[in-house]
């Protein structure tokens, strides 16, 4: 009658788990490189998650630069060199709610439950959802590059330039995450994480200079996206793949990565304490 | 030690609610616990608690003798947690699912590998090995999650609402699972909110209602408590129905409850059936239905508390739902 068999015997040898016996820092990492590789996994079978990594750039960097490149500075190829960096920035930086969205949910379908009633750290999920997402953040990067390379940027930095502007963003959305990853713990909801992403991150990339020199804006706007930390991280950018001032913007994204982690990773870590 | 759960006095509260008022709770080795109880009757709570994930306000429990707020990695090396809600990732395979939990308890990759592939089979999933589990069925899932759960060939397993939403045939296969389990050793603790489902599996059976135990012991006493058996009866003209429920209460001797159209009343023998035909009609009463079934959650809370199980649970779902 029944569709399933039963285990047997030579399933238990119970009370002999192949668990380690203790928590230990390399366990930790090790479990967190383990769950690391599930969030990979997800990547590939989940195809809206591959649309949006690929499709999203080519979308973004081919209408801003053919809708408004010769509005904004004459030719469009100007354009496109002054936004690539910007476009980077700002497609990471989104990319970076994908982690409290992912968090969110992992808790909401007690996906965590059971990471949690394993022998492991109790970080390792929040470890593993991280490092997965840098991997994700990485391709954004390559796929806004390679758009970018087929419409003719070839940026004077070459490839140390280039090599030296990814691991700039890429350092300052992993501090980022950390605020998606509080934000995903604290809102019920992957949807809620959704729409209040949205609100923080869109003044975030578009009040910056991310798409627009600062120096066109009212005075009061200009102050704000001068201070905004994408502004610092685009003119970082900037400086490394195309010329110009590199070490003041750099050293300013820096510190705001600092103080991005040093703010809400105990923050994050804290809420996922308390939610799990 | 022939306890592999021990807790006493646990008390838990949600945002002023106590979801748990005083649980003591014994499962022996080798058992299978049935905690039977409506929603918000702390259920998942104690499973939480006892499973590490939730700490107590009040009480203590240990766990193979290991405290669950103190030793809960001794613990955790112990169990194995099948919740109410498929736990497992719909986005990765069922081979994906299975070597991601060995790899974590420290298999390696060949290990794995073996593991994954030996508990498909054993569930009857290979089939469905390399296809993502947003594609399994509900029984599948509730499979492919079970087998998540002994990956680790866990000494003791948590059962929480196994079969809820499943359908008859799953249902089924689910309890055969769990009777295999329970031969090869397993100490099992289930929770259910189906009276059938506690009778037809566990050795001993503890009622929750409210956060406290109302109620212990084997299915068999509990159900002389509740009556083996429930006959209702309607008749065709209302006005009849005292006069049926006198015949009745004289035939079971046993108290009969009636609304406005129907008596009820447990019975522990079936026998009774034919005598209350003939009486009735013998004194001419018409009836529009009659039948004898097993009793109801509702019907046994009812035996053991004096209120149904619904009453007042709608706000205490709210806070068991609540992971706080």
């Amino acid at each position: 009658m029944s569709a399933v068999t039963s285990p047997s015997r030579s399933d238990l040898p119970a009370g002999a788990p192949a668990a380690p016996g203790s928590i230990t820092p390399i366990s930790t990492v090790q479990n967190g490189l383990q769950l690391a590789w599930r969030s990979v996994l997800k990547i590939k079978a989940n195809p809206e998650e591959v649309l949006g990594l690929t499709f999203m750039p080519i979308m973004f960097v081919t209408l801003f630069v053919f809708v408004f490149g010769q509005a904004m500075m004459g030719d469009w190829q100007t354009y496109r060199d002054f936004l690539m960096p910007g476009i980077i920035a700002q497609s990471v930086v989104f990319a970076t709610l994908g982690t409290g969205f992912a968090l969110c949910q992992d808790v909401e379908k007690g996906i965590f439950d059971r990471f949690r009633s394993l022998p492991i750290a109790r970080s390792a999920p929040l470890i593993g959802a991280i490092l997965g997402d840098l991997v994700r953040y990485s391709i954004t990067v390559v796929m806004v590059l390679v758009v970018g390379l087929a419409i003719g940027f070839r940026p004077e930095g070459g490839v140390l330039g280039v090599l030296g502007a990814a691991a700039v963003v890429l350092l300052f959305a992993f501090a980022l995450c950390w605020m998606s990853a509080f934000v995903g713990m604290m809102v019920r909801t992957p949807m809620a994480v959704q729409s209040f992403g949205m609100i923080l991150m869109f003044p975030l990339t578009f009040g910056s200079s991310a798409f627009v020199d600062p120096q066109t804006m009212p005075s009061w706007m200009r102050v704000v996206a001068e201070n905004n930390p994408v502004t610092h991280l685009v003119d970082a950018m900037r400086g490394l793949m195309l010329g110009g001032d590199v070490a003041g913007p750099v050293a300013w994204t820096l510190l705001w990565s600092a103080i991005f982690v040093g703010v809400f990773f105990p923050l994050a870590v804290w809420a996922y304490r308390r939610r799990t | 030690m022939t306890d592999a759960i021990r807790a006493e006095g646990l008390v838990k509260q949600f945002k002023g609610k106590r979801a748990l008022d005083g649980v003591d709770l014994t499962a022996t080795t080798g058992a299978v616990l049935g905690v039977l109880g409506p929603n918000g009757s702390g259920k998942t709570t104690t499973v939480r608690i006892l499973s590490t994930l939730l700490q107590p306000d009040e009480g203590r429990a240990e766990v193979g003798g290991f405290d669950v707020v103190r030793q809960p990695h001794e613990v955790r090396r112990l169990i194995g947690l099948t919740g109410q809600y498929a736990a497992v990732d719909a986005e990765l395979s069922g081979t994906e699912n299975l070597v991601l939990i060995a790899r974590l308890l420290g298999f390696d990759r060949s290990q794995a590998r073996a593991r994954s592939t030996e508990l498909l089979e054993r569930f009857e999933l290979s089939d469905a090995a390399g296809r993502p589990a947003k594609t399994y069925s509900g029984g599948m899932r509730r499979r492919l999650d079970l087998a998540a759960s002994l990956v680790g060939r866990p000494a003791l397993l948590y059962l929480d609402e196994p079969t809820t939403g499943l359908d008859p045939h799953s249902r089924n296969g689910l309890w055969d699972v769990v009777r295999g389990l329970v031969d090869d050793g397993v100490t099992v603790l289930l929770t259910t909110q189906y009276l059938e489902e506690a009778d037809q599996l566990a050795d001993d059976i503890m009622v929750l209602d409210h956060g406290r135990v109302i109620s212990q012991g084997t299915p068999e006493q509990l159900k002389n408590h509740a009556g083996n058996q429930v006959l209702e009866l309607q008749t065709v003209e209302p006005e009849q129905l005292s006069l049926a429920t006198k015949i009745i209460e004289a035939v079971t001797s046993s108290p009969v409850t009636s609304d406005t159209v129907r008596a009820r009343v447990p019975v522990t023998d079936a026998a009774v059936l034919p005598e209350v035909v003939r009486r009735l009609d013998e004194q001419g009463v018409a009836v529009a239905e009659l039948s004898l079934r097993k009793p109801s959650l509702d019907e046994v809370f009812l035996a053991l508390t004096g209120h149904t199980a619904d009453e007042e649970t709608a706000g205490a779902t709210a806070n068991e739902g609540n992971r706080a």
